[in-house]
């Protein structure tokens, strides 16, 4: 288990460094990411103890929200001269974007059927 | 007995400033919101990082303790974030023969959702008399914290204030989604996935591992795409209009 977490921090370090280097605008975890994808299409197939250990990560994302999360009470004055435009904004674009991404996709992924 | 009450007293002083203190008022408040959300038959309205933020959020102002102290001890929570988006590799291979399939489908629905995101936030704000500094805080609002605080940065907005409405839009999406998914009458989990990991990024993709790993892939896969996307499109589009 130590040596796959160990794999997980060497990808996201690769990532970080990479995206440092070249001044990607993407995070390094997401170039992490990447990397052990790789990873796992050079190796054929997910070893056990690393699908528990991402498991066990994955499974206890929603924790990890909670700290960036309580941030927001930097801002309530922020968000309280503005809240119309922004409450609005996000609730709008969240639900239109859901929308237009789910039902397009259903769209496309169906005619590909159709055509075999 | 008045020496261990005092002995007692001073531990608690010392405790309440170290990190070991808020990195426990976290978890403990994650496992209220988890259970409140198992006892509700796992509702998506009873979003469990939106009840643990509101009991964190609410001990931390009746106590008068700033932010800063309580990340000091929640930062080795948000280190593992890192970490995590690399494990979305797993289910993303375990999916990857199906995502080969429709590889053109995804490209062109992510396209057309991450353009979306920008324009309806943009659009909206702009009728609801938002100014040009909250316009340009609220574009990036769907892409993963990071990647949106760089962007608002670019074009003159406040980071900070748009990193809270990212987890803003990633709350309401995950509270939201699938209540929208069933309305719009998608049952595909890849499309459910790809429309929540475009609309709400990481959030929307803890919502959608709850529900089904298919989705959960399709979600992770979207999150690091149209962080890719945004970070390309945003910039131009604006420099169209403004």
């Amino acid at each position: 288990m130590p040596g796959y977490l160990t794999l997980i921090f060497l990808c996201q370090l690769v990532g970080e460094l990479f995206v440092g280097a070249l001044a990607l605008p993407i995070p390094g975890p997401v170039v992490g990411m990447v990397v052990m994808f790789l990873y796992l299409l050079v190796r054929g197939h997910v070893p056990d103890g690393l699908g528990r250990t991402a498991q066990g990560l994955l499974g206890a994302m929603s924790l990890l929200f909670v700290p960036a999360g309580a941030g927001v009470m930097l801002h309530f004055h922020l968000l309280g001269e503005a809240a119309v435009p922004l409450s609005l904004g996000v609730i709008v674009s969240t639900l239109a974007t859901m929308a237009v991404t789910a039902l397009l996709m259903k769209w496309l992924v169906g005619k590909g059927q159709a055509h075999g | 007995m008045d020496e261990s009450l005092q002995n007692l007293a001073e531990t608690w002083v010392y405790l309440s400033a170290s990190p070991l203190f808020h990195l426990t008022l976290t978890m403990v408040a994650f496992q209220i919101a988890a259970w409140v959300f198992q006892k509700a038959g796992r509702n998506p309205l009873l979003n469990p990082v939106m009840i643990a933020v509101v009991i964190v959020v609410t001990v931390l102002v009746l106590t008068g303790t700033s932010y800063a102290t309580y990340f000091e001890g929640a930062q080795f929570v948000h280190f593992l974030l890192g970490p995590a988006t690399v494990a979305l590799a797993i289910p993303l291979y375990r999916q990857w023969h199906v995502v080969r399939r429709s590889a053109l489908a995804i490209l062109v629905s992510l396209t057309c959702g991450s353009v979306t995101a920008i324009v309806t936030a943009v659009g909206t704000a702009w009728l609801a008399g938002g100014s040009p500094e909250i316009l340009a805080t609220i574009a990036p609002k769907s892409v993963t914290a990071p990647v949106a605080m760089a962007i608002t940065d670019e074009i003159g907005g406040l980071p900070s204030l748009t990193a809270v409405l990212v987890i803003l839009t990633g709350i309401f999406g995950a509270m939201f989604g699938t209540h929208l998914l069933n309305l719009c009458g998608v049952k595909d989990w890849s499309a459910r996935g790809l429309a929540m990991g475009t609309a709400c990024h990481g959030i929307g993709t803890a919502r959608a591992l709850q529900v089904h790993e298919t989705a959960g892939a399709f979600s992770g896969l979207a999150m690091g795409l149209n962080a890719l996307a945004t970070a390309i499109l945003l910039p131009i589009l604006w420099g169209l209009v403004f």
